[in-house]
C-alpha cells in the first residue's frame, strides 16, 4: 500500500491505495466519486474522463499513486452552488445526452476542449472529442451543445 | 479490468529511476505517460513485479535549444510538445504526426519519449523520427549514450535501450532552409493506429529535390526509411510525375503485417500512394 | 419556477427538455456498478478460452486458498440448480438443446463461462481466476453456417442430430397473402439475384452489463443494467424455481442498451446462486473485453435473394432465403430475430408474390439475439439493396423505380404481400422533401463532373426509403408466431392527496427519455403542469406489471396504456366534481385540469381540488371509493409502420479505398410527434449505429474461434470525427391503431440508414464495374472491389464462417 494525498473536487483526501488501483476505481471505490463511470478497458471510450491538475484525462490509465499531491475534478465538482456549469447547461439544452453514461467523460472533455480553443469550429469539435464514445447520440447534439457553450463563453 | 499486483516506485532523479532499474532486474518496467502501459497492465497481457514511475523526475520534461538541434525531454506530454514553439519552427512534422495521435487526453499523458521507446509500429512517431535522422539519449549504469535513429528501432516493441537504461532525451537536428516536411496518415477511425502513415522530410532547390528522407509507419516489425524512394528522389525533379514514379518504391524491402485492417498487399499499395501524397504536399506541389 | 400561464396549450408537440438530465449530467448517477451493500462478496468469471471442448478436470484449490476468496463455484456445483436458460420463441420442431449459465462438461463458445468466483474484492475476485486449472480437451469448431448444416458436420452440441435449429417460411400463395411465388420465379422477365452479408455486430452499449443480487429473505432482490425488468423476474423466477413473488427486480440508470440487454443472463443466474450459497450480497461488473466477447452479439445473417420484375420495372416477385447464426445457443429472443424481419422484406413495395425462409444454425460462436432493429434492418438493407442493383439493371433512376412501385398515399390502409396492413404514410412527401434538403440535383451533377474527369475522388449517392413494424405487439399476433408472451403493456396514473401525479408505468427505458414523454402526455390529458408528475418504472415492486422497452414499443404500446389509465383518472374524477359542483356529469366540461359547468363559468373544480376532496374522503357521491387512480392495460390492435426516405453522399478515394460521408439528410415519419426534440435524437442515434453498420463494425472470428475484435481497438465504434453531421426532419401522417397517433422511432435510423449508406458506396464505384461491396465497406474492401478481387463469396475454407474480415486478412 501507497499513501497518498489527493484533492478531489475541492476536497483533500489522504489514503492508502495499492499501486496497482488505478484512479477511476480510487474514486469510485474510496473516495466515492461514481459519477466518474469505466467504459472500456483500452483507453478508448473516455468515459473515465476526469481533469487533473488542469487537463482531461482518462481515469482509467492513470494510477492513483501517480496523483499524489495532485488536484482532480470530476463531473462530480463542476456545478457551482447549485449552477450548473455552461457545458452542463448546453449539454441539457441540446438533448446531448440519452442514457448518459458517455455524459460525465463527454462534458470533462468537452470543458477540455473550449479551454484550449474557445471557438471550435464543427470539424475541431469532432477531432477534439474523438476520444469518447456514444453510442446513443450520433453526436450531433454534442456537437451542438458544444457549440452552444462557445458560444455561452464568448 | 485491474492490473496484477506490482511493487511501485518513483525515483526523483534520472540516477535514482537508473539504480532501482538495476535493483528491480528484468521483469521490472518503465512508467513514463503510461498511455500504452497501464492498458496492457490492465488486460494483464503484461505483469511486471516492479513499476519504476519516472513521472517525478522534472528534468526529463521540456523541450531547449541546443544549437544545431533541439532536445525534447523524454517525458514531455505529447500535448506539450504540440504545444512548443521550438518544435513548431525546426521540426514542425513532429507536432503534426503527434497530433495525430490519439486523442487530447491520451496527449495530455502520454510522452515522446515514452511512445518512442514503446516502439510500436503502428505508432507515428517513429516514422517521423527516422525521417528527422533524431538521436536517442540513454541513460545507463554506466553512463550516458546516443543511440542514432536508423539504430534505434531493433525489432517488434524492441529498441535498442538495454534493460536497465533509460530514455532521457530525443535530440533533434534543426532543418535548415530550404527544407519541409509532412506526415501523411491513413487510419480507418479516428483514433486508431495508422493502418499506414509516411513521414517525409524533403530538401529543395530550384525546383528540384536535392534530398528527401521518407520515415514508414507500420510497414514492418519497426519503423522503416523507405531507402529506394529516397533514392529516386535525390535530384529528381518536384513535380506530380517525377514523385509519383519514386514513390512506386515505397513499399521496397518492406515486411508489411496482415491484420485486421489490411493485408500487406494493401499495405503496400497505401505505402506507395501516402508517399507519394506526402511528399508532393511537403514540397507544396 | 414556470407560471402556469406561461404554459403551451398543450404539451405534446413540445421540445421539453428532459427531466431524465440532470442527475445524468451532474453525476448523481444511479449504475447498477455503483451499488454498495453491506457485506457485499464481488464475481469475477473465468470463461473459456476456446471455442469447443470437453472439460475434462477443474482445478479451483488453489484459488480457494488465494487472499479474500470466499466461494468457487464451477459447473458441478451448479448443474441442477441452474436449470436452461429460457428462449421465449418455441415454434414446433425447434431444436433447443440445454442452455446452462455455467458449462458442466462442455464448453461451445469461447466466452463461456467455466467457473466463478466471489471474494471480498473485485482484485481478489480477478486475481483469483488465474489460480484456477482447466482441462480443455479440443473439440473441433463450427464457424461457417453452411458447412455446419451439411450432413456429417462436426456438431456443436453432442445432443442434437444436426446444427440446424429450425426452418421457418411464410409463402404468400399459401398464405393467401399473394400470388405463388413459383409463378413469379418461373415467368420473370428480369431476375436480380445476390447475396447479402448481414456481419456479426456487437451492441456495445456504453455502459457494461453488471448485476447485484441480495438475498432477502426466501427470495432476492436483484439490481441489474438490464432493458427487462418484468420479463426478467417472471423468468429468473421460472429458471430457477424461485415463486415469482419472491424476485424483486430492479432496473436502475441503465445505460444503453440497443437490445443487447433484452436478455436473461448467465451472469444474472450465477449471481442469483452463488449469493443464495454464499448468503450474502453479490455484485458483478464486465470489463469491455468481457462485454464484447460473452454479451450477445446481433446480425450475422447470409442472405440469398432474389427479386422479379418486368422490364417496366414493375416489382413482382421477392423470393427470400437466410441463414441465421445463433452461435452456441438459442437465447431469450435469438430464434425470433430473424422471423421479426419476416414480414418487412417487401417492405413499402407492392410486390405480387413474396417468399421467406429462415434458417437457424448452431455454430461456436457467442449467442446471438436483438440488436437495434432486430431482423428488420437486415430486410431492408436487403431489398434496398437489391432495388438499386434492378435499376441499374434497368437503366432506370433508384428513385423513379422505388416511385413506381411503393404503395400511394390514397391506397392505405393497404395490406401487403407479408400479409401486414400498414395504415398511413406518405412516401411521395417525406421522399420530396428529403430530396429537396439533400440537394439532390446539385450532387447529381457534381457525381457526372467526378466521373467525367475521372476525379480520384468519387461521390456516390445513396437511397433508402424504408418502414419498418414498430409497437411489439399485438398480443394475438405474436400467440399465432408461437412467442411464450404477449405484447401488452401497462400504466397506472394516481393522484396524490396535493394534486401531484404519479404514474406507474411497464416500460423500462435505458436512454429514451420516457420520464419526460410521458409527463408530456399526462400532462395534457390530466391538465396538470409538467413538472408535478413523476413517473415511475424499472422496479417490479414498484411497477409490477410490464413488458419492457424494446421494438420500439415503450411509446406506441406503453404511451398509450398511460392514455388509457389517464382517461379512467378523468372519468372518474367526473363524477367527484359533478358531486363537488352539483352538477350533473352532462353538463361537465374538462379543460385545462378543470370541471366547468356548461354555461355556469364560475363553477369549477379543478383536478387538484378533486384530488384533494378524494384524499379527505369527507364529501364523496355515494359508493365512490375514496381514491383517484386507475390502472390499465393495453394490448395493441396492430404494429404502426413508421418510414421514411434517407439520403446519403459519399465521397470514396478511389486510390485509397476510403469512403467518407459528406452529407446525410432524412425524412422521417414517426406518427404524431410527442417531443420533437426527442425523436431527432433518436434519428441521430439510429442513423449513427446504422451507418456504423455500413463502415466501421464487425466481430470477427479467427479460425479456431476465437473473437479477434475483443476490445475497442478492434471492434471499432466511430467517434464524432467519424461521423458526419446528420440532417432529420419529419412527416407526418398520424398512426390510426393508437390513440396518440404515434408509431415508434427507436429503430428507424438504424434500419434506414446502413442501405443508404452502402447504395451510395457502390454507386460511387459502380464506374469500376462494382456491384456490391461486402460491410463494413473498410478501405481495403472497397479498393479491393475497385480493383476487381472483390470475392463475391465466401472466405477461404476455415478462415471465418462467411468471409468477414479475418487475422491473417485472409477474406477482403
Amino acid at each position: 500500500m501507497t499513501k497518498i494525498n489527493v484533492k478531489v473536487d475541492g476536497v483533500s483526501y489522504s489514503d492508502e491505495v495499492e499501486p496497482r488501483t488505478l484512479l477511476v476505481h480510487y474514486l469510485r471505490e474510496q473516495v466515492g466519486k461514481v459519477g466518474t463511470v469505466v467504459g472500456c478497458d483500452t483507453s478508448n471510450c473516455g468515459a473515465c474522463t476526469v481533469d487533473l491538475d488542469g487537463q482531461s484525462v482518462k481515469s482509467c490509465s492513470v494510477l492513483a499513486v501517480q496523483t499524489d499531491g495532485s488536484e482532480v475534478t470530476t463531473i462530480e465538482g463542476l456545478a457551482a452552488n447549485g449552477t450548473l456549469h455552461p457545458m452542463q447547461q448546453a449539454f441539457h439544452d441540446n438533448h446531448a445526452l440519452q442514457c448518459g453514461f458517455c455524459t460525465p467523460g463527454m462534458i470533462m472533455a468537452a470543458r477540455d476542449l473550449l479551454k484550449n480553443n474557445p471557438n471550435p469550429s464543427e470539424d475541431e469539435i469532432r477531432q477534439g472529442l474523438e476520444g469518447n464514445l456514444c453510442r446513443c447520440t450520433g453526436y450531433v447534439n454534442i456537437v451542438r451543445a458544444v457549440q452552444q457553450a462557445a458560444g455561452a463563453k464568448a | 479490468m485491474i492490473p496484477a499486483a506490482f511493487e511501485y516506485t518513483a525515483p526523483r532523479s534520472v540516477s535514482d529511476a537508473v539504480s532501482a532499474l538495476a535493483e528491480a532486474g528484468e521483469d521490472a518496467k518503465v512508467l513514463a505517460g503510461g498511455q500504452s502501459l497501464i492498458p496492457v497492465l490492465r488486460l494483464r497481457l503484461a505483469s511486471p513485479s516492479t513499476i519504476v514511475d519516472v513521472g517525478r523526475i522534472n528534468d526529463l520534461r521540456g523541450v531547449r535549444d541546443d544549437g544545431d538541434a533541439i532536445v525534447i525531454g523524454a517525458m514531455t506530454t505529447h500535448d506539450a510538445v504540440l504545444h512548443d514553439a521550438l518544435v513548431h519552427q525546426h521540426a514542425p512534422v513532429i507536432a503534426q504526426a503527434t497530433a495525430t495521435v490519439a486523442d487530447p487526453q491520451v496527449r495530455h499523458r502520454g510522452t515522446f519519449g515514452g511512445a518512442l521507446s514503446h516502439a510500436d509500429p503502428a505508432g507515428d512517431l517513429g516514422a517521423v523520427a527516422l525521417a528527422l535522422d533524431c538521436e536517442f539519449v540513454a541513460q545507463g549504469p554506466s553512463g550516458e549514450r546516443r543511440i542514432a535513429a536508423a539504430d534505434f528501432f531493433q525489432g517488434y516493441l524492441t529498441t535498442a535501450l538495454s534493460p536497465d537504461e533509460i530514455l532521457t532525451s530525443i535530440r533533434v537536428p534543426k532543418l535548415g532552409d530550404g527544407w519541409s516536411s509532412h506526415y501523411e496518415k491513413f487510419n480507418r477511425v479516428a483514433q486508431a493506429w495508422s493502418i499506414v502513415g509516411v513521414a517525409a522530410v524533403v530538401n529543395r532547390s530550384n525546383g528540384g529535390i536535392v534530398e528527401a528522407r521518407i520515415g514508414l509507419t507500420n510497414m514492418g516489425s519497426t519503423p522503416l526509411r523507405a531507402r529506394a524512394v529516397e533514392s529516386a528522389l535525390a535530384g529528381a525533379e518536384a513535380s506530380a510525375e517525377a514523385v509519383g514514379a519514386a514513390s512506386r518504391h515505397a513499399a521496397d524491402g518492406t515486411n508489411a503485417p496482415s491484420d485486421l485492417s489490411g493485408k500487406a498487399d494493401y499495405r503496400e499499395h497505401l505505402a506507395r500512394v501516402l508517399t507519394k501524397r506526402a511528399v508532393l504536399t511537403a514540397s507544396g506541389v | 419556477m414556470t407560471a402556469v400561464e406561461d404554459r403551451p396549450d398543450a404539451e405534446i408537440g413540445q421540445s421539453r427538455r428532459r427531466k431524465e438530465d440532470h442527475h445524468l449530467i451532474t453525476g448523481r448517477t444511479t449504475w447498477t456498478d455503483n451499488v454498495t451493500l453491506p457485506g457485499m462478496l464481488h464475481i469475477a468469471m473465468l470463461r473459456s478460452p476456446v471455442a469447443h471442448a470437453r472439460i475434462t478436470g477443474i482445478d479451483a484449490a488453489e484459488a480457494k486458498g488465494r487472499p479474500g476468496v470466499v466461494g468457487v463455484f464451477t459447473g458441478e456445483d451448479f448443474k441442477d440448480a441452474q436449470g436452461s436458460l429460457p428462449c421465449a420463441w418455441a415454434p414446433d420442431g425447434l431444436v433447443n438443446p440445454n442452455t446452462p449459465s455455467i458449462a458442466v462438461d462442455q464448453v461451445n463458445f469461447a466466452g463461456e463461462i467455466v467457473a466463478v468466483v466471489a471474494a471480498r474484492s473485485k482484485n481478489e475476485a480477478q486475481d483469483a481466476l488465474e489460480a484456477i486449472g482447466v482441462d480443455y480437451d479440443p473439440l473441433p469448431p463450427v464457424l461457417d453456417m453452411e458447412a455446419a448444416l451439411k450432413d456429417g458436420a462436426d456438431l456443436v452440441h453432442p445432443t442434437t442430430e444436426s446444427n440446424k435449429i429450425y426452418t421457418w417460411e411464410f409463402e404468400s400463395g399459401a398464405a393467401g397473402t399473394g400470388e405463388p411465388i413459383q409463378e413469379a420465379l418461373d415467368t420473370a422477365e428480369v431476375t436480380i439475384e445476390r447475396r447479402f452479408i448481414q456481419q456479426r455486430l456487437i451492441p456495445s452499449f456504453m455502459e457494461p452489463r453488471s448485476t447485484v443480487v441480495q438475498p432477502v429473505g426466501d427470495g432476492i432482490t436483484m439490481w441489474s443494467s438490464t432493458q427487462i425488468p418484468h420479463i426478467l423476474r417472471t423468468l429468473l423466477g421460472v429458471t430457477l424455481g424461485i415463486p415469482e413473488q419472491k424476485v424483486r427486480v430492479i432496473a436502475p440508470d441503465v445505460g444503453g442498451g440497443f437490445g443487447g440487454k433484452i436478455a436473461v443472463t448467465p451472469e444474472e443466474v450465477l449471481c442469483t446462486l452463488v449469493a443464495r450459497a454464499l448468503t450474502k450480497p453479490v455484485k458483478w461488473t464486465e470489463s469491455r473485453s468481457e462485454s464484447l466477447l460473452a454479451a450477445h452479439h446481433g446480425r450475422d445473417q447470409i442472405q440469398d435473394i432474389t427479386l422479379t420484375a418486368k422490364r417496366d420495372g414493375t416489382v413482382i416477385g421477392l423470393d427470400v432465403h437466410l441463414y441465421a447464426d445463433m452461435g452456441a445457443y438459442n437465447r431469450l429472443f435469438g430464434p425470433s430475430v430473424p422471423v421479426l424481419g419476416a414480414f418487412m422484406y417487401n417492405a413499402i413495395y407492392k410486390f405480387a408474390a413474396y417468399r421467406f425462409v429462415s434458417e437457424g444454425v448452431f455454430t461456436t460462436k457467442t449467442p446471438t439475439d436483438a440488436y437495434r432493429g432486430a431482423g428488420r434492418p437486415e430486410a431492408t438493407y436487403a431489398v434496398e439493396r437489391i432495388m438499386d442493383e434492378l435499376a441499374h439493371e434497368l437503366g432506370m433512376d433508384p428513385m423513379e423505380l422505388r416511385r413506381k412501385n411503393w404503395i400511394k398515399r390514397d391506397e392505405f390502409p393497404f395490406t401487403t404481400v407479408a400479409g401486414l396492413t400498414y395504415d398511413s404514410g406518405d412516401y411521395d412527401a417525406a421522399t420530396d422533401k428529403a430530396l429537396q434538403l439533400f440537394g439532390w440535383d446539385d450532387l447529381q451533377r457534381e457525381r457526372a463532373e467526378r466521373r467525367d474527369r475521372k476525379d480520384p475522388v468519387q461521390l456516390g449517392l445513396g437511397i433508402s426509403t424504408f418502414t419498418e413494424m414498430c409497437g411489439l405487439a399485438p398480443s394475438r399476433v405474436l400467440g399465432s408466431l408461437n412467442f411464450g408472451a404477449g405484447g401488452w403493456e401497462n400504466a397506472s396514473v394516481r393522484m396524490l392527496a396535493t394534486g401531484k401525479v404519479e404514474v406507474v408505468v411497464g416500460t423500462s427505458p435505458h436512454g429514451q427519455g420516457h420520464e419526460t414523454a410521458f409527463s408530456q402526455i399526462v400532462a395534457d390529458q390530466l391538465g396538470v403542469p409538467f413538472e408535478d408528475i413523476e413517473i415511475l418504472h424499472g422496479d417490479t415492486q414498484s411497477s409490477p406489471k410490464g413488458l419492457d422497452s424494446y421494438g420500439s414499443r415503450s411509446l406506441a404500446v406503453g404511451g398509450a396504456a398511460v392514455v388509457k389509465a389517464a382517461e379512467k383518472v378523468v372519468e372518474k374524477a367526473r363524477r367527484i366534481a359533478a358531486h363537488l359542483l352539483e352538477a350533473s356529469e352532462d353538463d361537465l366540461e374538462f379543460e385545462k385540469g378543470s370541471f366547468t359547468v356548461k354555461g355556469a363559468p364560475g363553477s369549477s373544480v379543478s383536478m387538484g381540488e378533486i384530488a384533494f376532496a378524494t384524499f379527505l374522503g369527507h364529501n364523496l357521491p355515494d359508493g365512490i371509493e375514496p381514491s383517484l387512480d386507475a390502472d390499465a392495460t393495453y394490448d395493441p390492435i396492430n404494429f404502426s409502420f413508421p418510414h421514411g426516405t434517407h439520403l446519403c453522399a459519399v465521397e470514396v478515394d478511389t486510390e485509397t479505398g476510403f469512403a467518407k460521408i459528406r452529407k446525410y439528410v432524412c425524412v422521417d415519419d414517426v406518427g404524431k410527434p410527442i417531443n420533437p426534440s426527442i425523436i431527432e435524437g433518436q434519428v441521430h442515434g439510429g442513423v449513427a449505429q446504422g451507418i456504423a453498420q455500413a463502415l466501421y463494425e464487425e466481430a470477427v472470428y479467427d479460425e479456431s474461434g476465437n473473437l479477434t475484435t475483443g476490445t475497442f481497438v478492434d471492434y471499432t465504434p466511430p467517434s464524432a470525427a467519424d461521423l458526419p453531421g446528420i440532417t432529420a426532419e419529419r412527416n407526418v401522417t398520424p398512426s390510426t391503431y393508437n390513440d396518440l397517433g404515434v408509431k415508434g422511432v427507436g429503430e428507424a435510423g438504424t434500419i434506414a440508414s446502413t442501405p443508404a449508406v452502402m447504395n451510395a458506396i457502390v454507386d460511387a464505384v459502380r464506374p469500376f464495374g462494382v456491384n456490391d461491396i461486402q460491410m463494413p465497406a473498410t478501405p481495403e474492401r472497397v479498393w479491393r472491389a475497385i480493383h476487381g478481387q472483390e470475392k463475391s463469396g465466401r472466405a477461404e475454407e476455415g478462415t471465418n464462417a462467411y468471409g468477414g474480415a479475418t487475422t491473417d486478412g485472409g477474406a477482403l
